[in-house]
């Protein structure tokens, strides 16, 4: 044991690997058959990225590569209903696994069925609940804890100017969409700390299935003008909370101001 | 095509997993991978047992204190144990406690010190899991009098890869108990131990600091208390040249005897336990962050100046009662304060840690401080600690002494500092030395050879071809000593 020459040809040390995934730039979008999920999709293949792309439309997903094809980055789809919370942990992981080092993770799967006036559905309600809020919290999860580890990232949120108030027209969809702002301020208060950015987006109105033949909207924007806007304020870092385009700011700060007596006198 | 979310094996356990980037506690050495969390012994039977069918490697982490590669894996998937962690029972007449393995230090005192009892060894954080603690066999500031981790566990739980669970003793299968204890997860996952406590009479312990003008001054103080003393520690400035090399301050600490703390009612209470909520007015979250702004080698010289004159003066004081939790887990005054490294990727820190046999520890270690200084790469922080030998296959345990040094690591400078931390090596093996691998990242296959014994090595091979027939449990660690022995190249296994 004690002989030295004996040894000598053996390695006296190995450096421990380092990650082998640090060159390529990832991003995962949920719910990115359609709408603005489709759009950051299209954007960030153009720029070069691996974007992992998750829908419960596999058809949507297909077309999306396919389209996608001759662009500098690549489209890894996934099939997954965002209410199958149990899938979310491994269908993470092989996406992340996939698209190497993870700059950018986007929840923007959300639905806002149509809802009457005197209608109370539960059934709706739970829909929107599991997709707009508990989908959300599951992959969202699993971001912060990718992203807290490796001390970088940014995690954007699809929310609505909707989540402001609770309005008389989908109480679901205001209550998830307000669910989901304050869920993701409280991931930007624990993520901030390792250099993580969180960003809350609000959309006004958006030209995208979720609106079509939708009346009485004005300031509609195209969905692909709003990833543009999304992704260059993830980039900036100024906002916690952009409104796209950022004039609705100025209407969610009066929206939110009216007082209870009058909001609910009000037929907005 | 678009694919489906696969429905492997492992998904279909439904046991919590993520995939994050897993690395050591130092910060510079880690590795993206898949990580579970089972919340019970059976959940961990079944992903072992799936991970051994399918040939998946794992690698088995509790809290990720080792500073090293211990707990992180390039390949496969890492299981996360600290879910497994309920205190099972104990046993108030004979001191004995029964836990998971995932069970942390911090649970285990929080629950003892209420029943009259202390966990006989403890880290200096409280951290690391019981599982943690035994594979890699810690020591507290107390191992020259009482032996490290290793000798306070009566019985263990092993889970083998194929999932059958192995009980284990001094008694039952002592070879397999000898091979366990340090065994660095590579044999099986430890998921019950029972562990003797020792009694006290007080929340508080008694300390007295002793300040020594240089190393071998600080031995001789330590030594003159290896009969007496509980726990030893000395604290060592590297940056002290000449005839002050490794000058510092010696800790030594006494339990008190039944009734001499007239408020033990009253100190055995958690709540007596707390560390301060802040440093110098700063939250103790927060302090890393003017640690950071010192952290240099004009600040750390600093640094260490300051505390040697503080000590200095706290030596004048007479002896003084400090709290088990103040006394032992001294990491822990500043959480995250591993941050004022630097968070930046490549950056963070080693601690070197070699351990050399009593006769010619002294020698050794000055020449030891001596390189660094030469070569440019001052410790921030070095730590002396005594120590007794153990039996333990794997051993780093022997009749002397070992010197804890922290290195930053700047990834301009990585290579030199490797570099010297071979020649150190050089210098620790050729007196005898042994080292430890909860701590290491800069050793190869060829320095692990040469200061264990070739048929222990032998032994412990053969027993882990018997109990991981298809070697899946390892780690960066496990490829970086063992398999250069084993194999010419990477295990023939599915990268998962």
């Amino acid at each position: 044991m004690n002989d030295p020459d004996s040894v000598h040809d053996a390695p006296v040390r190995r450096v421990a690997a380092q990650s082998t995934t640090a060159q390529r730039r990832g991003a995962i979008v949920v719910g990115a058959s359609s709408g603005i999920g489709a759009a950051l999709v299209r954007r960030l293949v153009r720029e070069g990225y691996t974007v992992g792309a998750v829908a419960r439309r596999g058809d949507l997903l297909d077309a999306l590569q396919e389209e996608m094809k001759l662009e500098p980055g690549r489209v890894v789809p996934l099939v997954h209903d965002v209410g199958q919370v149990d899938e979310v942990g491994p269908a993470f992981a092989t996406l992340a696994q996939e698209v190497g080092q993870l700059e950018f993770f986007v929840y923007a799967a959300g639905v806002m069925p149509a809802v009457e006036a005197q209608e109370y559905n539960t059934e709706k309600d739970q829909l929107q609940v599991q997709v707009n809020l508990m989908g959300a919290m599951a992959w969202c999860n699993q971001a912060a804890m990718l992203f807290h580890s490796q001390r970088s990232g940014t995690l954007i949120g699809i929310g609505s100017i909707a989540g402001d108030r609770g309005r008389k027209g989908n109480p679901a969809y205001h209550a998830t969409k307000a669910g989901l702002a304050t869920y993701l301020e409280s991931l930007r208060n624990r993520l901030s700390e390792v250099g993580v950015h969180v960003l809350t987006v609000k959309p006004g109105f958006v030209d995208t299935p979720m609106t079509a033949g939708l009346e009485g909207l004005f300031w509609v924007i195209s969905a692909d003008k709003a990833a543009e806007t999304i992704l260059a304020s993830a980039r900036r870092r100024f906002w916690n909370t952009r409104y796209v385009p950022l004039r609705w700011w100025a209407v969610g700060m009066v929206i939110r101001s009216i007082p209870s007596f009058l909001f609910k006198r009000m037929n907005i | 095509m678009s694919a489906a979310v696969p429905h492997d094996a492992l998904s279909d356990l439904l046991v919590p997993s993520s995939y994050r980037f897993v690395e050591g506690w130092g910060m510079v050495s880690g590795a993206y991978a898949r990580v579970l969390e089972p919340r019970s012994r059976e959940e961990l039977q079944a992903v072992m047992a799936t991970c051994h069918e399918q040939r998946i490697p794992i690698c088995l982490r509790g809290s990720g204190r080792s500073y090293g590669d211990a707990n992180h894996s390039t390949q496969g998937i890492v299981i996360d144990l600290r879910g497994v962690n309920r205190i099972l029972g104990f046993d108030a007449e004979r001191g004995q406690v029964e836990v998971e393995g995932g069970v942390s230090f911090e649970q285990l005192w929080k629950y003892l010190l209420p029943l009259g009892h202390w966990p006989s060894v403890v880290p200096g954080t409280m951290a690391p899991t019981m599982a943690g603690a035994a594979a890699m066999n810690v020591h507290g500031k107390n191992n020259f009098k009482v032996g490290a981790t290793g000798d306070q566990i009566l019985e263990l739980d092993l889970v083998l890869p194929s999932g059958e669970v192995r009980t284990t003793s001094r008694q039952q299968d002592p070879e397999l108990f000898r091979a366990v204890i340090g065994s660095m997860g590579f044999l099986g996952c430890i998921s019950r131990l029972v562990i003797q406590t020792k009694p006290v009479y007080s929340g508080q312990v008694r300390v007295a600091a002793k300040s020594a003008p240089n190393l071998r001054a600080m031995m001789e103080d330590m030594a003159a208390h290896v009969g007496d003393a509980d726990y030893l520690v000395g604290w060592v400035d590297g940056f002290a040249k000449g005839p002050a090399l490794g000058r510092g301050l010696t800790h030594i600490a006494y339990h008190l005897k039944p009734g001499e703390d007239p408020n033990a009612q009253a100190t055995l209470q958690v709540s007596h336990q707390e560390l301060p909520a802040s440093i110098l007015g700063f939250p103790k979250s927060e302090v890393w962050r003017p640690l950071r702004l010192l952290n240099h080698d004009r600040g750390m010289r600093l640094l260490n100046s300051v505390k040697h004159f503080m000590g200095k003066r706290e030596a004048k004081r007479k002896p003084y009662l400090q709290s088990h939790a103040g006394f032992n887990f001294l990491l822990d005054y500043v959480p995250n304060w591993k941050f004022a490294y630097g968070r930046q990727t490549g950056r963070g820190l080693i601690q070197y840690q070699p351990f050399v046999p009593k006769e010619r520890a002294a020698e050794v270690f000055e020449r030891i401080l001596e390189l660094c200084q030469e070569r440019g790469f001052v410790a921030y922080l070095g730590v002396l600690k005594r120590h007794r030998p153990d039996d333990y296959l794997l051993t780093h345990a022997l009749d002397g002494w070992s010197l804890a040094l922290d290195f930053k690591v700047d990834p301009k400078r990585r290579g030199q500092l490797w570099d010297l931390c071979d020649a150190m090596t050089e210098v620790v093996l050729e007196a005898g030395g042994r080292f430890y691998f909860a701590k290491d990242l800069v050793l190869g296959a060829g320095a692990f050879q040469r200061f264990l014994p070739a048929d222990d090595l032998a032994k412990f091979r053969a027993l882990k071809r018997t109990l991981d027939p298809h070697g899946v449990l390892q780690s960066d660690l496990y490829r970086r000593i063992f398999e250069p022995l084993d194999h010419p190249g990477p295990l023939p296994l599915t990268d998962f």
